[in-house]
């Protein structure tokens, strides 16, 4: 049986390269795809957890994530789509309205 | 019949609605309906006076206390201090009611003739139906602060009835409203002494009440009637009427008593005398008696576990309670003094004649003014207890009767005359309550009502006939000025001459033109000059007779004071009566408007044909024994001797008659009719006034002094108006002067608004501008300065904000790793 601190690793590695993808990269829709990683390494981490205690709640957990992340992508995607209807771009270094 | 005397708060709401009435309504009534209001307000107020008369009738004299329905009596409660508005239905205060309501009602009537065309004329019947209803509150009252409520309520009536006629042309309304201010001024002085004496009296007893229930007021009369008033010399309208119950068997007497009837009329006496009560159950009068029973140091319970002795504790100092009755009683005798019109604030009576004559007549010579002395008579007990307050109360009263009488003399205007015989008569009365000759002193101001109603009415009448004969005169070349009334007194300004209609000089030969109110003004003076057998003789000298027993027999000063001095008074009054009629009605008409002077109609004739006739009858009310046939046996019509004496006895604590003198009234009568025919001599056969516009006596230059005094009111105005009103004037103008120079100029202007100057500015500039504007723009100095600094972190770039997240997840997670590292 693999070990949980395997998964842990392995969660840990995708979570940097969520992060490092959100800061890096412009194109908002690759950002999604980096938060999407993000999440799924926080839902890898709870099914390992669930698994090391044979407690079925974080897998549970994990179900509300993977919506909450649909719903989220959808109202994420009609954003981006509206963006571009305004500005033509989906550039995110274009987007700086709400600077102070 | 118990419940009879349930009516008494009537006797005040009767007369109050017809006020309301005409205050509300009257100006859009005619005049014949705001006049039936009135009278009807007024005769309905009789009715109920003549129905509690039969009560006490019905129930032996004896007092009741009614409490009004709906607000219960109470009207202030204040610790030991109650006050309510119960109503005292007894002798004395239905003897009041009774003869205001009479007269009231008769000059009611006489208005509605007197008053006709007036602008005001709903407003003239509301004021005298509001009169009724606070004379009758006065009387009814059972204690000194309701009293003084109807008191004060009279005095307001007064003022407003003086001032009238405010807005009359050429300053004719000056004078009424000054005579108003007048009047309300000198009755306020006296107010004040009322109010002390108040104070005093609740101070002293803890109480104001006349007299609790079921307490005795006069325990000797009472007892008399409890042993079946076997005393023949009362044989008076009590004991026909206690035959007659007896005679009609007990089903007369009341049902509870009914198996007690065998036992007679004391069977309906709960009590006799006042034993069963506790000094705090007994009214101010009783507590009195009691107290200045005791002996030097001996207290008495006074309920509810507290002693009471003589002494009296006021603040730190303390002092015998006779002292203190001296107290009240001169308190009270201001009150007298402003309201009865004694000296020294009489000044007031003469000028209120500026009012109408009805009001005159009413307020002014019959009611109003005698309130004092029914206050004094219900005081009786005080008097009786103080030697040196009765004594100045006496010598004020004969005082006054002299001045009176003395000043009226020299005057000229009819009605002034009058007034001064008014002040004169009530010194009779006030000098009658001194040597404590309360019954007659009653019975001399109910004689004195309804002779001087007459009187007054009958000055109205020739004055108005005066003014029909004015307008008569100058109606000949203007456009038909012939309607009569008082609608004269707006057109009078447009007549070039001055005409005085009160002016006795303008006067002679009416007796001709007016014979009703020619006959019934001699009656008038007749019964006021004391001339047997009129009314006035019968009262003035059961006061004579009083005074002779005090003073003769008992031997005090006072009363051979009273006595000598009220004789010369009387003479006076029989002097310038006589002279007024000889003035007025014989010779010859001096003015045109005398000679076309015409009756008043009958609205105006019928009060005083009936005021006549009551004037003649009024005196066999009060006939003292041993006068034998001198009286007609007509006293026999009123339930026999001294029955107002009789009825008065169980009001009336100290109760006392005196014995008929034969050679006093013979005495009396000799200088009365003596004075009146040196005064037809002197001014009889045309002389009454010579061809100069002057009294004989003016112009006879061994009497011209004298006669100018009198002319001059004994220059008791002009005293007045040294000592009093031209210092008050001055110290006014003085303070004016202060107010304007000093207040105005120097601080108002120079440290009041120069100081406010420099304090706003100083406080503006600096203090505002500088501190507090300062400190709030610094405020949003900062506030901007700093958020300037801060927007620079909001870049609006997401990733920034992303790595902030993201250092902050860091951040919080190192901290949270932290103490694992260390522990």
């Amino acid at each position: 049986m693999v070990q949980t601190e395997a998964f842990i690793i392995l969660s840990m590695i995708l979570f940097a390269l969520g992060a490092m993808g959100v800061l890096i990269r412009r194109n908002p829709i690759l950002v999604f795809m980096a938060v999407e990683l993000m999440l799924n390494s926080a839902n890898l981490a709870l099914v390992a957890f669930a698994r090391q205690w044979g407690h079925s709640d974080g897998q549970i957990f994990v179900f509300f994530v993977i919506t909450v992340a649909a719903a989220e992508v959808a109202v994420g995607l009609a954003l981006i789509v509206a963006i571009f209807r305004t500005k033509q771009s989906i550039n995110i270094d274009d987007l700086h309205l709400m600077e102070g | 019949m118990q419940n009879l005397a349930l009516i008494a708060p009537l006797i005040v709401l009767i007369p109050a609605i017809g006020a309301f009435i005409n205050f509300t309504l009257g100006p859009r009534l005619s005049e014949r309906f705001v006049s039936i209001i009135g009278t009807t307000a007024s005769g309905l107020t009789f009715g109920v006076a003549a129905l509690l008369l039969v009560y006490l009738h019905n129930n032996f004299y004896q007092p009741v206390i009614v409490n009004p329905p709906l607000i219960n009596g109470t009207w202030i409660s204040i610790g030991t201090l109650e006050i309510s508005w119960q109503l005292r239905v007894d002798t004395l205060s239905v003897t009041m009611m009774f003869f205001a309501s009479l007269v009231g009602t008769l000059i009611h009537i006489y208005s509605a003739g007197y008053m006709h065309g007036d602008a005001r004329y709903a407003r003239f019947f509301a004021y005298l139906n509001m009169f009724l209803a606070f004379m009758m509150l006065l009387v009814s009252a059972n204690n000194f602060v309701v009293m003084f409520v109807g008191w004060e309520g009279v005095g307001l009536c007064s003022y407003l009835l003086i001032g009238f006629w405010w807005d009359r042309s050429r300053g004719a309304g000056w004078r009424n409203s000054n005579a108003a201010r007048k009047a309300m001024i000198a009755n306020r002085v006296g107010d004040f002494g009322v109010m002390i004496a108040m104070f005093l009296i609740f101070w002293t007893f803890g109480t104001l009440d006349f007299y609790k229930p079921n307490e005795v007021v006069n325990v000797n009369a009472v007892q008399r009637l409890a042993e079946g008033g076997a005393d023949d010399s009362h044989s008076s309208l009590l004991l026909t009427s206690t035959a007659a119950q007896e005679d009609h068997g007990e089903e007369a007497a009341d049902g509870e008593h009914a198996e007690e009837g065998s036992h007679g009329p004391a069977a309906h006496l709960e009590y006799t005398n006042n034993d069963h009560l506790a000094l705090r159950q007994m009214g101010v009068f009783g507590q009195t008696d009691r107290l200045m029973a005791l002996g030097e140091d001996e207290t008495i319970d006074f309920g509810l576990g507290e002693m009471r002795g003589r002494t009296i504790q006021v603040g730190q100092y303390s002092f015998d309670i006779s002292l203190m009755l001296v107290l009240i009683v001169l308190f009270l005798l201001l009150g007298v003094a402003g309201k009865s019109a004694q000296i020294p604030l009489f000044v007031w009576l003469p000028d209120a004649m500026a009012g109408p004559t009805p009001a005159s007549s009413l307020i002014h010579a019959a009611t109003m003014v005698t309130a004092g002395v029914y206050m004094m008579v219900r005081s009786n007990v005080f008097l009786y207890h103080s030697d040196v307050a009765s004594f100045i109360v006496t010598l004020v009263g004969v005082g006054t009767a002299l001045v009176g009488g003395f000043i009226a003399l020299g005057q000229f205007d009819i009605k002034r005359v009058l007034a001064y015989s008014t002040v004169s008569q009530l010194g009779f009365m006030v000098a009658a309550v001194g040597i404590g000759a309360y019954p007659a002193a009653m019975f001399h101001m109910i004689t004195h009502a309804f002779f001087k109603a007459l009187l007054f009415m009958g000055s109205g009448s020739v004055i108005h006939g005066m003014e029909h004969g004015h307008h008569h005169l100058h109606g000949d070349h203007k456009d038909g000025h012939d309607d009569h009334g008082d609608d004269h007194h707006d057109e009078k300004a447009h007549h070039e001459e001055e005409f005085d209609p009160q002016d006795m000089r303008n006067m002679g030969g009416l007796r001709h033109k007016m014979p009703v109110t020619y006959w019934t003004y001699v009656i008038g003076t007749f019964a006021l000059a004391g001339i047997w057998p009129f009314a006035g003789f019968w009262s003035k000298d059961e006061i004579l007779a009083d005074a002779w027993e005090v003073g003769l027999i008992r031997g005090e000063l006072k009363g051979f004071i009273a006595l000598v001095l009220l004789i010369a008074a009387a003479a006076m009054t029989a002097f310038y009566m006589w002279r007024q009629i000889e003035m007025v009605f014989h010779g010859k008409a001096r003015h045109e408007a005398a000679k076309h002077a015409s009756e008043s109609n009958w609205m105006m004739t019928l009060p005083l044909i009936i005021l006549a006739v009551s004037s003649f009858f009024v005196g066999f009310i009060n006939v003292p024994s041993g006068v034998g046939i001198f009286s007609f046996g007509l006293e026999n019509m009123f339930g026999g001797l001294h029955s107002l004496a009789d009825f008065l006895e169980f009001s009336i604590a100290k109760f006392h008659i005196p014995a008929f003198q034969p050679v006093l009234a013979i005495m009396t009568m000799i200088i009365g009719v003596t004075a009146m025919f040196i005064a037809s001599r002197i001014y009889g056969g045309g002389r009454a006034v010579n061809k100069a516009g002057k009294d004989p006596l003016e112009a006879d230059a061994s009497t011209a002094p004298i006669w100018s005094i009198a002319n001059a009111r004994m220059y008791w105005d002009n005293i007045y108006e040294r000592v009093f009103v031209q210092p008050f004037t001055r110290v006014a103008e003085g303070i004016a002067a202060f107010d304007w120079n000093i207040l105005h100029d120097y601080f108002h202007d120079t440290i009041l608004y120069k100081g406010f100057n420099a304090l706003g500015s100083f406080l503006s500039r600096p203090v505002d501008l500088g501190i507090i504007d300062g400190a709030v723009n610094g405020m949003g100095r900062l506030v901007r300065g700093t958020a300037g600094l801060l927007r620079q972190a909001q870049t609006g770039y997401v990733r920034v904000y992303a790595v902030m997240l993201f250092l902050g997840v860091v951040v919080v997670v190192v901290l949270m790793l932290l103490p694992m590292i260390r522990g």
